[in-house]
């Protein structure tokens, strides 16, 4: 099992996750988070005082799938969430030990 | 028969005037026209108070939302006794001395359903001194947006009923008071430029440099954290101020009309100017600034209102949105005091350029029982304008430190730094405006003063 990890535009959730569901991937994690990276912030202005806005808003997408899916999900991530611009994002993916179902008491790849 | 009839109500207001007997006025000088206006226009005035809440309340951190709103809120309560118990009879009451109202109408004792023609002859007397209860609610209230974000509540209500008490009331019997100093003087002041924001904007001045700077201050952003709520409450401001300004004419007449005219113009000049003035500093017509403007040029008309042309309202308008503009963008930054919401820069800065512009555009054929201003050829007024506008200063200055140093000797006036971190929702008031997704929140059962007791913690109300 891995769990991919998105970091994308939030204008690019609903893309992604049509994407996905293409492939048969519905369930997910969706948080609202701010980062930073290479693409600029904003200049925001309050009465006449300006403030640099660093932390964009991006959406955090996370997956668990079993290992033959990542490569599929990573594709179909990349392509929806793409413009070609600074900011589209980042991906990763880590390892998951251990996945259980809360409702059933099922684990591994079952309760995924 | 229609000028038989205002001939004959002349005549007797003539007589009223005239007569020491005045105070037992025959009820048939009420005009109905003239009480319905006013009724309207004082619950106009009142709706000021909860959109200056509004207005505030979208400029503060979420955390300090509800703590903004109720030291507005809760002076329409505490002012409404106050004024009932001895406020109006300190400001309009007999004169004594020329500087106070005597204690005739303590208790709102003899303030009848008839007329008081010394103020207003077609109006019961109740009602006149209903409508001035709105103006002495949002005098205190607008000096909230000075200390906001800081200051404890025990000692701002204490601060606030003094502070209207031995500042406002006395203020308002010299400016407006039947033979107060000012007005022997022969300063113009329609709405309050004076009393009102003079006195709220430098007494928030000061209160900012006693209580001191908001943590974080010039190093962290302390940025709004609603501002459709700050617009919708300028909009509720501009939308009461008809009722401050016209209203201010006593009478639903012409003099009403031109001051519901000059009032708006203002408003609208001031709104352009500082959205032109900040978009081309910075580069955006941010919406805030348009707010801001049009509260800003609702000052600067207030004292003009009843004695100045629409084209003059114009001039005041944009001047006072250019000015009120740089005094929060550039003088506030360059003497780095924390003015929080900037009551001073909105209305100390804007009610001053409006004391000063009466001065110069003010013209008798507006209004007869005013006076020509510098522009019209008489340099007397701004002479007159400028003594009002310096006697205010100093009196609401020394006021409001003295009245914060004597409150200071019984409760501190500033929050912990914990406190402020927090939020003073939560520790001043044990409530939040928003709740977060997760909750947070389990029941629990006890009283909320044992739970504080013996517990770190701080409480939550919710009703």
């Amino acid at each position: 099992m891995k769990k991919v990890e998105a970091i994308i535009r939030p204008a690019k959730l609903d893309e992604v996750k049509k994407a996905l569901e293409m492939i048969g991937i519905w369930g997910m994690t969706v948080s609202q988070v701010v980062g930073c990276g290479t693409q600029k912030g904003h200049i925001s202005v309050y009465r006449g005082q300006e403030y640099s806005i660093k932390l964009l808003d991006k959406i955090k997408i996370e997956i668990v799938v079993e290992d033959k899916f990542v490569e599929q999900v990573v594709n179909r991530i990349c392509t929806a969430a793409k413009t070609g611009e600074i900011g589209d994002g980042k991906i990763f993916v880590y390892a998951v030990e251990k996945a259980i179902r809360i409702r059933t008491g099922e684990s591994g790849e079952d309760a995924i | 028969m229609k000028s038989k009839r205002m001939v004959s109500i002349l005549t007797l207001l003539l007589l009223l005037a005239m007569s020491e007997a005045a105070f037992a006025a025959d009820s048939s000088a009420i005009d109905s026209g003239d009480t319905t206006f006013i009724i309207i226009a004082s619950a106009l005035v009142m709706l000021m108070t909860p959109g200056l809440a509004l207005f505030y309340g979208g400029m503060v951190r979420r955390k300090n939302v509800l703590s903004t709103f109720m030291q507005s809120f809760i002076l329409i309560a505490v002012i409404s006794v106050q004024w009932v118990l001895i406020g109006y009879t300190l400001a309009f009451g007999p004169d004594k001395g020329h500087l106070i109202g005597g204690l005739t109408w303590l208790g709102f004792n003899g303030v009848g359903m008839s007329p008081n023609p010394d103020y207003a002859g077609t109006i019961p007397h109740q009602i006149f001194a209903m409508f001035q209860l709105m103006f002495a609610i949002i005098t205190p209230a607008l000096i909230t947006g000075s200390i906001a974000e800081r200051m404890r509540f025990p000692a701002f209500l204490a601060f606030a009923v003094i502070w209207a008490t031995f500042i406002y009331d006395p203020l308002a019997h010299w400016v407006w008071g039947v033979d107060g100093w000012i007005r022997n003087l022969g300063a113009l002041d329609f709405a309050g430029g004076t009393v009102v924001h003079i006195s709220s904007g430098v007494s928030g001045l000061i209160a900012a440099l006693v209580l001191g700077k908001r943590k974080g201050y010039g190093k962290e952003p302390l940025l709004p954290h609603h501002l459709p709520m700050t617009v919708l409450g300028a909009a509720l401001l501009w939308f009461g101020w008809f009722g401050f300004n016209a209203g201010s004419a006593l009478s639903a007449n012409g003099l009403a009309t031109n001051a519901f005219v000059v009032t708006n113009t203002s408003a609208a000049a001031a709104a352009i100017a500082w959205m032109f003035a900040e978009w081309l500093h910075h580069g955006k017509p941010t919406v805030l600034g348009a707010a801001s403007g049009a509260v800003a040029g609702l000052v600067a008309i207030t004292p003009a209102s009843g004695f100045v042309t629409p084209l003059a309202a114009i001039i005041i308008g944009l001047v006072g949105g250019v000015v009120c503009y740089l005094g929060v963008s550039v003088l506030k930054a360059k003497l780095g005091y924390d003015d929080s919401l900037d009551a001073f820069g909105c209305h100390g800065i804007g009610g001053t350029w409006g004391a000063i512009a009466t001065g110069l555009f003010a013209t008798t054929t507006i209004n007869s029982g005013g006076a020509d201003g510098l522009f019209y050829g008489n340099p007397a007024l701004l002479k007159a304008q400028l003594i009002s506008v310096v006697a205010t200063y100093a009196f609401a200055a020394v006021g409001t430190v003295v009245i914060l140093k004597v409150v200071a000797l019984f409760t501190p006036l500033r929050v912990t730094t914990e406190e402020e971190l927090t939020g003073l929702d939560l520790t001043m008031h044990g409530e939040e405006a928003y709740r977060d997704a997760v909750m947070t929140v389990s029941v629990s059962r006890g009283r909320l003063k044992e739970r504080i007791a013996d517990s770190k913690s701080v409480p939550v109300h919710i009703s």
